[in-house]
Order: structure tokens, then C-alpha cells, then sequence
């Protein structure tokens, strides 16, 4: 057993646990982050897109010295068809100017984010895993790791290990996952000239852009990913485990797969595939957000579900978590209640920010995808829709009229009928609006 | 019993790639570990600090860097660590390694006490001449033990060390008088994972670091670039072996293993070994 006792102990060195025990240390609290991987990030990946506002908030100019791959300037939309794609961009000088967020790699990233707890004082330790939490009469007093006299003890412990949360749920908080509220992700870097990527994507300088696809996703719930770093691309695609139970197939074979469409496969051409990885992402949204804190602990980032899967935010509601998380702790400390109640101002914090409000929103979208049939959502739709653009500009001496009536069968046959279509419409703009 | 550990931070040689245009080695985000020989080394030492109480100073030539290598010996129990760090220092070859490391011994022995025995690793896995050591004892004049896979006993009474020395027609066991250097191989033990109040210790740790300036009698001409006659006249990167390959491909982990299994057996090589 370490005979030193600590304010706080976190358990995860990704963005949640960095931004909980940079804040604390900061703020001359004596913490402890333990990290499992060789370095913290050494096997985190995401997409990935670093947001500028929430970090911003926690460290000030970071974007000076944080390493960053290209910032975003444009961000693309595509709804693939089997040999096409309609598509809705957006580019815009002004995401330079403040920057709104960059392209980035968490192998990178998360190292130099815990480096700067650990420069404000934080005690990073990392090849070591928490096996299991310390209690006495209930309360949370510290951690087990997998060391040699591997007890710690602290006021509190910061429980922010992803979102397997092996840690929440020996808390009761986190129970397993049913199939369809987690997707897995596979993504491959892919290593491909400078050059190369600044032609094909149109870019100057640092400038990036990010593409999010849906449908050729064998008809599965899903999304996919294509994202421009300084001279590797991020490519992925993320689809419910339940419609990969239920398909058998296996994620590399999707990956594959969508590969092929001619609007990646060009972009892709040539280019080498350095790493290949999987991941989860919670997607239970707003009602499978567990209680927030508990006597001795807090619970941030995606440990505790805080994913906004829509708009594909998740570090940045890991950082403001462990931002509120911390600074609750900080009063707490003031006060000498880690109780429960004295750690209840994290839980307000959540509640009045973005983070809450953002994942409220959305709170019915879980469910009307739950509920709707996937074939149609992902595969069905995205093809009516390819296909009445094709006949909407196609020039073969149809009338005009005739070629929109053409189109809109389409789509209403896809869903089956006009009044599904609407009614799939109205549930569907409820689930975005709860 | 005061033991000093020699240890030289490494690029990780299961990481390092050669760039195919220059033929150097790409060692820019490679990742740095300690030497694994030298851990084998420590290990030991830790040990006579378990059993006789023995103290253990653990030192290093290099760059700031190579703090962290030093702190992972913190972590397993070394009770202090020097860095013996400096511009000038760069560039040295074994000649002017052993002579900054034995300069190292020196003080260290006048600062944090004497020394009773030095382990080195057989050699590293970068440089990889396996000369430090042997340099090192030369200059301390120290009696020296290579190529050590055993140590059979340590008499602190008589100040005498037994080891096994592991040489290509069988081993050999010798005893000396301490002090002694030690180089040693990987069979002689496994290293120990550092305990929870280790790597906490050592995430608080700063190790003691040493320039040119703190040695007070240094002979400039000695170190780094200047002080090492070794050129390099030419390096290559051998032609890699071809080897023809096969992708083997299946419907399932299943088939290609079945696939994989009939053609081993079946294979020139199976029936050489007098398998099939
Ligand atoms: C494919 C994919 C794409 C994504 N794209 C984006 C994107 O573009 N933008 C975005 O903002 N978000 C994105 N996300 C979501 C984002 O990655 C997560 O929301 C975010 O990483 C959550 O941070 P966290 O700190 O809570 O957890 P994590 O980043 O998972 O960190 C948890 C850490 O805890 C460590 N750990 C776990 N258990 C233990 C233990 N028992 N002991 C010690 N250490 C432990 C882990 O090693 C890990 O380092 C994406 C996710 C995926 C999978
Ligand atoms: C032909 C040649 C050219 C070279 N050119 C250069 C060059 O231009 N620039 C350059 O930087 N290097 C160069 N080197 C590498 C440098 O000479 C060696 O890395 C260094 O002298 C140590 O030798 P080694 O790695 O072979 O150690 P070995 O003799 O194999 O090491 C044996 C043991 O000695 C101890 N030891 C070794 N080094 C240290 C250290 N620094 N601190 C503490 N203990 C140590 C360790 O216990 C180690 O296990 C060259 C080497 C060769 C052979």
C-alpha cells in the first residue's frame, strides 16, 4: 500500500480523466492519474475532431502547442448510393478565425494532454490498472491496482476509464451493454503524401476537412468516417453491434467494403495503411446517463455515457465533464465533504451546461432508431434519394414534371407510402428535438 | 554494500524502421527504453538490496531524455540516480563512454559512498559492442567478470563475489575480490515490475544530473566527439533475404487455419523433420 494519501485519484488518462486531474492539480490539489496504457492514448483512437470551445476553456491557446493535425475548414455530409453519392458541404473561411476545431490523433494528442497535468502537478502513472475500488461503510476511499502493495487511498476518485467503465460498473451505475446501444468503430491510418492530400482535398496550408457518409453500410445502423490529417488520412466506419450480430458480418469485411464506393476509392488510391484499430461508442444517449456522483466519487466522459453520437462530439464533453468534475472536487476540498452532497455541485454543472442540453435533445433518437428498421434508415432511403437526384438532372427529354413525380414515388415507396414518410419525418424531427 | 548499475537509454529495437533512401536508421518517434541487459542488472542489485540491505546507485550517460529510463529505475527500487548529461559528451564512442562512466563511478563513490561492485549489461541494443563494461573496469581497475548468468554467492566478510560465466564451451565459475564489474546476461534473472509506492516514488523524482563542470579533474580531450578515434568509414544496410510468401486466403479463421495446417504437413519441410 502507498502510505501517502491523495485529494483525488483518476482513473484513466484520456481527455475526461486529463481535464479532471489538470484542473485539480492546477488548483494545488495533490493528484494521482493512473493510466493502464503504456502512455495515455497509446491505444485511444477516435476519429477524430478536437474541438477549440471546450478545451479552450480549460487550457487558453492550447491550439499554440497541442498537436494538432489540419484545422477544419469545411465539413462534408455524403448520402452514398451504390455507385453515387448526394452530397451537402459546408467551407468556410471563417472556421479559421476563432479556429472551431482541427483534425487530430489521439496517440498524439492524449500524451501531451496528460503531460500538462503532469506539469501542473499531477502524479501520471501509467502500465498500471485499477482492478476494482477501496470502500469503507459505503463510501469510495480509493483504488486496487494490478501493482505489487498497489492500494491507494484518496478523498475521491475520479472514475473515467471510457466506455467499457469497468469502474462504473462495480459501482451499479454502468450495466452491460445491450447490442443496440453501442456501435463499434473500425478505422485504418492511412499514410499518404502531403501533397497528395492537399490536391485531392483542395486545401492550402494547414487547412482540413472532414467527410461523415452515410449509407453503403450493407444496411446496417451507421456511419462513416474520412478525416485529413497533415499526412495520413482517418478513415472509419461505426454501425450498431446489434446489426452486425444480426448480418454477421464482421467490421474489417464493411470496412472493406465501403472502400470500394467510387467516391472513396479515388481519395483512398494509393495510400498505405499504417494502423488499423476498433473501438466502442455509447450511443444510449441521454437516458442512459447514470447518476453523475456518489460518496468518495464522480464519473465523467464516456464512462458516463456523455457522447453526442449525432454530432460525433465526444472528447469535448470528456473534457468539460472532467472540467466540472474537478472543479466540484476543488469545493469540496474547500469544504472537506466528499460526500455525495458535497460533490453535488458536478452534477449541477452537467446539468446547466451544453453537455446536458445537447444530449437532451436528442433524447427520443435512440429510440426511433431502436425501433425503425435499419434497411430502411440506412440503405433504402439514402438509395431513393441518389436515385431521384439522378432523375432530377438527368436530360432525356422526360418532362420535368414528370421526372419530380418520379422522384418522389421513389422515396415514398421506399418508406412505404406517403403517410409512413410523413409520419417517419415527424418522429424522426421529434427524436432530434426532445 | 553500495552496488552502482550502469544503464544507456535505447531506441526500442523492435520499433525501428530503415528508411529506404537513406539507409539510416529512423529513430525520430521510436520509442526510448532501457537497455533490457541493464534491467537484468538492476534486478540484481535489488535483490542484495532485499536480502543484505545493500544501496543501489543507478547512473547514466545521455541526453535529458534519458531521465525517464532513470526514474523506471526508481520505480523498481534503485535508491538514487545520476545523469550524467552534456553537449560535450555527444558523439562518443566506447573509448570515451568507459571513460566518462568510470569518471561517474569515481564520484559517485566519493559522494554517496564506496563502491563494492558494478553490473553492466553484456551489451546494448543499439551500439552494441558489449566494450563499455570491460573499459570501465579497466580504468577503475577493478576485476572484471563477463558474460555472468549466475550469481552463486556475494561474502560480505571476505569481500568476495562467486559467479557463473557463461562462455560457448560451458560455464565457467569464478570468485573474486570485491570491488568487481559485472557484466551480465539475460539468464541470470527476471526483473521485477515496480511496486505501486515505486512508480509513485518515481513520478516524484528528480534524478541527481552531472555536466562537464562537476568533474573537477575531466580531461576535455577525453570526451564526447574529440575524445573518440573510432571513424566510421562506411555504413550499409544489408540486402534484405528474399523469401518468397504466400497470402493464404480462406472463407473463414477456420478454413485458413485447416488450409495452413495440410500444407505445413505436407510441406518439404515437414517430412525433413521427419513429421509426416
Ligand atoms: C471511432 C470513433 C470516432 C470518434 N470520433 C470522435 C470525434 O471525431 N470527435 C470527438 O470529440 N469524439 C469522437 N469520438 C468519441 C471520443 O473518442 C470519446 O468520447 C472520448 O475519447 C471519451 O474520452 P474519455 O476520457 O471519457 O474516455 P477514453 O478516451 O476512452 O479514455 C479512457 C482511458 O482510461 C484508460 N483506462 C480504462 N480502464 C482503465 C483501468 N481500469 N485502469 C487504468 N486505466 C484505464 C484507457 O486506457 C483510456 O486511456 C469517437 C469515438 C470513436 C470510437
Ligand atoms: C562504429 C561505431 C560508430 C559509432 N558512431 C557513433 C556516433 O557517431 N555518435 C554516437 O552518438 N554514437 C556512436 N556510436 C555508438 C557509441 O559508440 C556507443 O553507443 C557507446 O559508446 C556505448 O557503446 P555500446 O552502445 O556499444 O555499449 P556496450 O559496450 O554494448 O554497453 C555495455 C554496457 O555498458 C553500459 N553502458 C553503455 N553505454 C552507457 C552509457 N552511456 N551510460 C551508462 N552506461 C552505459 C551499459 O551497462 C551497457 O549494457 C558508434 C558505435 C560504433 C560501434
Amino acid at each position: 500500500m502507498a502510505t501517502e494519501r491523495f485529494d483525488a485519484v483518476v482513473v484513466g488518462g484520456g481527455p475526461a480523466g486529463s481535464a479532471a486531474a489538470y484542473t485539480m492539480a492546477k488548483a494545488g490539489l495533490k493528484v494521482v492519474l493512473i493510466e493502464r496504457g503504456e502512455f495515455p492514448g497509446a491505444k485511444n483512437i477516435f476519429g477524430g475532431v478536437i474541438y477549440r470551445k471546450q478545451l479552450e476553456d480549460i487550457i487558453p491557446e492550447f491550439w499554440k502547442e497541442a498537436p494538432l493535425e489540419r484545422q477544419v475548414i469545411e465539413q462534408r455530409m455524403w448520402i452514398l448510393g451504390d455507385q453515387s453519392a448526394v452530397t451537402l458541404s459546408h467551407r468556410n473561411e471563417a472556421f479559421k478565425e476563432p479556429n472551431n476545431c482541427w483534425t487530430g490523433l489521439r496517440v498524439k494528442f492524449d500524451q501531451w494532454f496528460a503531460s500538462k497535468a503532469e506539469q501542473a502537478g499531477s502524479l501520471n502513472i501509467y502500465e498500471t490498472v485499477v482492478t476494482e475500488l477501496l470502500r469503507e461503510n459505503g463510501k469510495v476511499v480509493g483504488v486496487r491496482t494490478d501493482r505489487d502493495e498497489g492500494d491507494l487511498y484518496a478523498e475521491v476518485v475520479v472514475v473515467a476509464d471510457g466506455v467499457n467503465s469497468l469502474l462504473g460498473k462495480a459501482l451499479g451505475v454502468h450495466r452491460e451493454w445491450q447490442p443496440n446501444e453501442v456501435s463499434l468503430a473500425v478505422k485504418e491510418v492511412i499514410a499518404m503524401p502531403k501533397e497528395k492530400i492537399m490536391d485531392r482535398f483542395n486545401l492550402e496550408g494547414n487547412e482540413g476537412v472532414t467527410t461523415e457518409f452515410v449509407g453503403n453500410t450493407m444496411g446496417m445502423a451507421g456511419l462513416g468516417f474520412l478525416y485529413t490529417n497533415q499526412d495520413t488520412l482517418s478513415f472509419g466506419v461505426g454501425v450498431m453491434v446489434s446489426d452486425l450480430k444480426k448480418k454477421h458480418v464482421k467490421p474489417y469485411e464493411l470496412l472493406e467494403g465501403v472502400k470500394q464506393h467510387p467516391m472513396l476509392r479515388r481519395l483512398l488510391q494509393g495510400g498505405e495503411t499504417k494502423e488499423y484499430a476498433a473501438h466502442l461508442i455509447p450511443e444510449g444517449g441521454f437516458h442512459s446517463i447514470p447518476p453523475l456522483s456518489g460518496d468518495g466519487w464522480v464519473i465523467c466522459g464516456d464512462a458516463a455515457q456523455l457522447v453526442n453520437f449525432v454530432h460525433r462530439e465526444g472528447t469535448n464533453l470528456a473534457m468539460t465533464s472532467g472540467r466540472f468534475a474537478a472543479e466540484a472536487i476543488i469545493e469540496a476540498h474547500e469544504h472537506g465533504d466528499f460526500s455525495r452532497a458535497g460533490l453535488a455541485g458536478y452534477d449541477r454543472r452537467v446539468r446547466e451546461s451544453f453537455v446536458h442540453k445537447d444530449l437532451k435533445k436528442y433524447k427520443g433518437l435512440h429510440n426511433f432508431l431502436r425501433d425503425s428498421d435499419p434497411t430502411l434508415m440506412f440503405d433504402k432511403l439514402p438509395q431513393a434519394l441518389n436515385e431521384a437526384a439522378y432523375q432530377m438532372l438527368l436530360v432525356d427529354g422526360v418532362t420535368k414534371s414528370e421526372k419530380q413525380r418520379m422522384a418522389m414515388r421513389g422515396v415514398t415507396e421506399a418508406t412505404g407510402g406517403l403517410m409512413s414518410l410523413i409520419k417517419l419525418g415527424a418522429r424522426g424531427w421529434r427524436a432530434m428535438n426532445g | 554494500m553500495h552496488i552502482v548499475v550502469c544503464i544507456k537509454q535505447v531506441p526500442d529495437s523492435r520499433e525501428i524502421r530503415i528508411d529506404p533512401n537513406t539507409n539510416t536508421l529512423v529513430r525520430q518517434g521510436v520509442p526510448a527504453i532501457v537497455n533490457y541487459y541493464d534491467l537484468h542488472g538492476l534486478e540484481e542489485a535489488l535483490r542484495f538490496k532485499d536480502t543484505v540491505g545493500a544501496r543501489v546507485t543507478v547512473i547514466s550517460m545521455g541526453p535529458p531524455s534519458a531521465e525517464k529510463s532513470l526514474r523506471q529505475c526508481i520505480a523498481m527500487g534503485a535508491d538514487e540516480a545520476v545523469l550524467v548529461s552534456d553537449r560535450a559528451f555527444a558523439g562518443a564512442d566506447t573509448l570515451a563512454t568507459s571513460y566518462v562512466v568510470a569518471l561517474t563511478i569515481e564520484k559517485v563513490a566519493q559522494e554517496f559512498g564506496i563502491v563494492d561492485l558494478v553490473f553492466c549489461g553484456k551489451q546494448t541494443l543499439d551500439g552494441d559492442t558489449g566494450q563499455v563494461g570491460p573499459g570501465v573496469a579497466c580504468r577503475l581497475d577493478y576485476d572484471q567478470l563477463t558474460y555472468v548468468e549466475k550469481v552463486v554467492a556475494l561474502d560480505e566478510k571476505n569481500h568476495t563475489i562467486t559467479v557463473h560465466r557463461h562462455l560457448e564451451d560451458g560455464v565457467e565459475v569464478v570468485q573474486t575480490k570485491l570491488p568487481a564489474l559485472i557484466t551480465v546476461l539475460t539468464e541470470l534473472n527476471k526483473p521485477r515490475r515496480a511496486s505501486l509506492p515505486g512508480v509513485l516514488k518515481a513520478a516524484q523524482y528528480k534524478p541527481v544530473v552531472w555536466s562537464t563542470n562537476d568533474f573537477a579533474n575531466i580531461d576535455r580531450s577525453k570526451i564526447g566527439l574529440k575524445g573518440s578515434p573510432t571513424i566510421v568509414s562506411k555504413t550499409w544496410v544489408p540486402e534484405p533475404r528474399k523469401v518468397n510468401t504466400e497470402m493464404i486466403d480462406g472463407p473463414s479463421p477456420e478454413a485458413i487455419a485447416a488450409d495452413v495446417t495440410k500444407r505445413l504437413w505436407s510441406s518439404e519441410a515437414a517430412s525433413r523433420l521427419g513429421w509426416a
